[in-house]
């Protein structure tokens, strides 16, 4: 088996899941500016609200990628109505309040969905049922199941989608004139207020797809588990140029290639000394250098400060 | 503040007000120790250990604005310097007076190692470049203890020798003249110190020369340039200050604590002092401070709430109480900032800025 | 005729594509007010930015006081006697009038942490003095009533005076003011001559761009015109305004 190969798939499986929670985080910040903290628990909770309705249907004996479909069609309307109260409730209060005042309360709600999470749940790790059918292939001597298959596709076509959807709906216009600027899109007669939630929404549902695909391929969900994968999918949108779409795709995509690279190579590249365990030190150094050397990302424009 | 600015102006009430509060910061530990008992004069020592911490991220955050997402790393970094030496893991047993000074100019350098590449960046960038340098530290101190054991990993050392003065272990009840003052009033005592000190600096640096630079690069980093400001030297300046104040209070942590462990340094804790200095009213110090004392305070009462209040309501207990205190701590969060976006004690700037935007 | 203040040579600087400054040669005299005055978009907040070191240039020097200036960082600029004020109002907001022109002192004084901490007789001194010096500027461009309250929340005409006051605190050789009377009434305008005439009765050299030309001609020694990036004309008022150059730059090609 080829170590190299495999260790690309993997990387691309969990970046196409960091590219969808990415896009949440830089549709929002792109239209208000704004780290919404809370994502990673919108993540979390589209993982769990699919695993319970799977696990409720165990026993109705239909087949198991209905049973999966089924669990996905329940979370991402739970998370799009978790986006939209986030938005209400913590964020839309707080437009013209100092800046750091909507961070705080981002985290409070990150803190409030994890501990109702923790309520719900409780604080065991829930095992994701074996009922999608385990088909492998082997690409180049590596193997590739068809789960992941399924991810990197369904991720592929819905940033088709969500491009498409921003570059050519008017929906998509409007959202873009609101990020340019929010007063004179109001001028023009867009209801800035409407395409901020429809932000929340739309990026909240991309994050129960990719809360549910996390759950589908490592078998697992926790309360815990969306923290670490915001945090990952933020630094993949600050690593593309937050703000921009194919940044975020981008930036997903490259930080799931340099975990999963570095944490297979960095023992090697160390003589031994650093194990695997660095892995995510490996991703922020990753970070760090690239934005000493491109303070704006990758694709992000260079904004100069005008005088 | 019309009363403020009348203390100040009459030296008479000014004194009585500054001896007032001395008497009660004095006999606190008391009253505390005797009305509540040990467990929360443990909790007041680590308010104060949190208030160190908080005035120094206050430096860096809310009068130079530059957000920090991880400055735990330098509380960190002064823990482990008294960790490794003072005790056993090295067999060095070296004396506070010795520790902290090292523990803050490190945690200075680890401040300026921080700043140097990220002085370019601004706003939400700078903060997810400082969230991952703090993780970059807790994961080197997790994984620190192969090939070389340096930090022991995420066992943590232990053993760690208690804070003297003198020769007299802070740890164990000391002997004053007949009189037997406990151990966690001793610490008290010293944190105290160290705290007023700490406030005593952060007061002179904000009306300093220094202390103005920082805000007119947080106001706006252009205009400074014009005047003159090196802001790169100034903002490093910032994120030394900041980073050795949490090296100080990191310090006095491992004495207290006898042991520290990667745990006690994960983002959270950085979110935690943010949220202090934040939600205590930014750039003001009595509201960081007020910010510090409320956060600490706060979940530990809910801690302690949670549990008995639902036996006695319900007769058993219904919900999980560690999760019941963190939600309820986190709708304290959004509710404050809800209703007090400044702060709950916000500078008389920020107030009369909100004044200003009003009329 | 008085001593060269400031040589730029064949000063260029480009944007992509775009050549916002084509070898631009100008000398500025000691104790004169010097105008800058062209198009929109001619380059004349181009050649300010490049002069106060925000932009490095892409060719050209720029000779200062009998010294090369370095254009590498703004505030080296303001150390070397370089002021400025900007366009559009850049105050600190959030800080009271007073501490806007405190902040002006930074570059002529010293004090460190550990002088602001211990309080030593020398850092008292310093800070007393500049709080001294402040205030006699803010009786200076005449908005000492206002010391107290927040940048932000003075008018329009005193934010602009209070700029100017903060670049004054630098101890400049050469004030360099970007649009002063940008947005201001006729009594105000005639208020900022007095302040400019009076600022070079001080002895500070005074580089002004504007686009009231009746200020421009009124107040300045001599004038320079920008036009598409390259100088087309340098010279007294008198002759500049009826340099058929000007005139065509100014009104365009359709009606020449």
């Amino acid at each position: 088996m080829d170590i190299f190969i495999q260790q690309i798939i993997n990387g691309l499986v969990l970046g196409s899941i960091y590219a969808l929670v990415a896009l949440g985080y830089t549709m929002v910040y792109g239209i208000m500016g704004l780290i919404n903290f809370a994502h990673g628990e919108v993540v979390m909770i589209g993982a769990m609200v699919a695993l319970t309705v799977i696990n409720l249907l165990l026993g109705s004996g239909l087949p198991g990628v209905v049973m999966a479909l089924i669990g996905l069609a329940a979370a991402v309307p739970v998370c799009m109505a978790t986006g939209f109260a986030i938005e209400r409730i913590a964020y839309r209060p707080l437009r013209n309040a100092p800046k750091l005042a909507p961070l705080i309360t981002a985290i409070g709600v990150s803190i409030v969905l994890q501990n109702v999470a923790m309520l719900v749940w409780g604080r065991n790790y829930h095992a994701f049922p074996p009922i999608l059918p385990s088909v492998d292939f082997e690409v180049f001597e590596a193997t590739i199941t068809g789960v992941q298959v399924a991810i990197i596709a369904i991720a592929a076509l819905m940033m088709i989608g969500l491009t498409l959807l921003v570059q050519r709906t008017r929906l998509g216009r409007a959202m873009r004139a609101t990020a340019e600027n929010p007063s004179i899109a109001q001028l023009m007669g867009v209801d800035t207020n409407r395409i901020i939630s429809l932000t929340f929404v739309i990026g909240s549902s991309l994050a129960a797809v990719a809360g549910f695909m996390v759950s589908a391929n490592y078998s697992i969900a926790h309360y815990y588990m969306g923290f670490i994968l915001g945090l990952k999918a933020f630094t993949a949108a600050v690593l593309g140029g937050i703000g921009n779409l194919a940044g975020a795709m981008l930036g997903g995509i490259l930080l799931g290639l340099i975990e999963s690279l570095g944490a297979g190579y960095i023992g090697d590249l160390t003589g031994g000394f650093l194990g695997s365990h660095y892995q995510d030190v490996f991703a922020f150094f990753v970070l760090i250098l690239v934005l000493v050397f491109r303070p704006s990302g990758l694709v992000g424009e260079k904004v100069a400060e005008r005088a | 503040m019309m009363r403020f600015e009348a203390l100040r102006h009459d030296k008479r009430a000014a004194i009585a007000a500054t001896v007032l509060i001395g008497i009660l910061l004095a006999v606190a530990p008391f009253l505390i120790g005797s009305a509540a008992g040990s467990t929360w004069l443990r909790i007041v020592d680590f308010a104060l250990l949190y208030i160190m911490l908080a005035l120094g991220l206050n430096i860096v955050v809310g009068f130079a604005g530059l957000l920090d997402m991880g400055y735990i790393a330098f509380y960190a970094v002064g823990a482990y310097m008294y960790a490794l030496l003072a005790s056993p893991q090295f067999g060095l047993h070296l004396p506070m007076w010795a520790i902290l000074p090292a523990g803050a100019a490190v945690a200075g350098i680890f401040g300026v190692l921080l700043g140097a590449p990220t002085l370019r960046l601004r706003g939400d960038y700078l903060a997810i470049v400082t969230l991952g340098f703090g993780e970059i530290i807790r994961i080197f101190l997790n994984n620190l203890n192969a090939p070389v054991n340096i930090t022991n990993g995420p066992q943590g050392i232990s053993g760690i020798d208690p804070i003297r003065i003198g020769g007299v272990s802070l740890s164990k009840p000391i002997d004053l003249f007949g009189f037997t003052l406990p151990s966690l009033h001793a610490y008290y005592y010293l944190f105290l110190a160290l705290a007023l000190a700490i406030v005593f600096v952060t007061i002179r640096l904000e009306n300093s020369r220094i202390g103005r630079a920082w805000v007119a690069i947080r106001e706006d980093e252009i205009a400074a340039k014009a005047c003159g400001i090196n802001t790169r030297n100034i903002k490093l300046l910032a994120f030394a200050m900041g980073a050795s104040f949490g090296g100080v209070a990191g310090g006095l942590f491992a004495g207290f604590q006898a042991f520290v462990s990667p745990e006690s340094f994960s983002l959270m804790e950085s979110v935690m002092v943010l949220c202090m200095v934040v939600l205590g009213g930014m750039g003001n110090i009595p509201g960081v401070i007020l910010g510090g004392i409320l956060l600490t305070i706060l979940p530990e009462l809910f801690r302690h709430g949670a549990g008995p209040v639902q036996q006695a309501v319900f007769g058993k207990i219904l919900l999980d109480p560690e999760a019941l205190r963190m939600l309820l701590f986190g709708l304290a969060l959004i509710v404050v900032m809800l209703y007090r976006p400044a702060g709950l004690w916000p500078s008389t700037r920020r107030r009369r800025e909100f004044k200003g935007g009003a009329a | 005729m008085s001593a060269l203040l400031l040589e730029a040579r064949n000063i260029a600087k480009h944007f992509g594509g775009v050549k916002a400054l084509r070898d631009v040669s100008l000398t500025i005299r000691e104790g004169e007010i010097y105008g800058l005055i062209g198009p929109n978009g001619a380059g004349k907040t181009t050649f300010f930015n490049v002069l106060t070191g925000l932009y490095t240039p892409d060719g050209g020097d720029l000779v200062f006081a009998g010294q090369k200036l370095v254009a590498s960082a703004p505030h080296k600029a303001a150390q070397r006697g370089i002021a400025r004020t900007f366009q559009n109002i850049r105050l600190f907001g959030n800080m009271t009038a007073m501490e806007n022109i405190m902040v002006g002192r930074h570059v002529r004084t010293s004090a460190g942490v550990i002088g602001a901490v211990l309080h030593d007789r020398r850092t008292c001194a310093e800070e007393a003095a500049i709080r001294r010096r402040a205030e006699e500027l803010l009786h200076y461009v005449d908005i000492a009533d206002r010391a107290d309250d927040l940048a932000r929340n003075l008018s329009y005409g005193d934010q602009r005076r209070l700029e100017i006051a903060r670049a004054l605190a630098t101890d400049p050789k050469l004030l360099a003011l970007d649009e002063p009377a940008a947005g201001m009434n006729g009594t105000e305008t005639a208020e900022l001559r007095v302040l400019i005439e009076g600022i070079r009765a001080d002895g500070i050299t005074v580089l002004l761009i504007e686009h009231d030309v009746k200020l421009v001609m009124g107040l300045c020694d001599r004038v320079a015109v920008l036009d598409y990036g390259a100088k087309i004309c340098e010279d007294v008022p008198a002759v500049v305004q009826h340099d058929p150059r000007v005139i065509e730059a100014y009104l365009g090609g359709a009606v020449a």
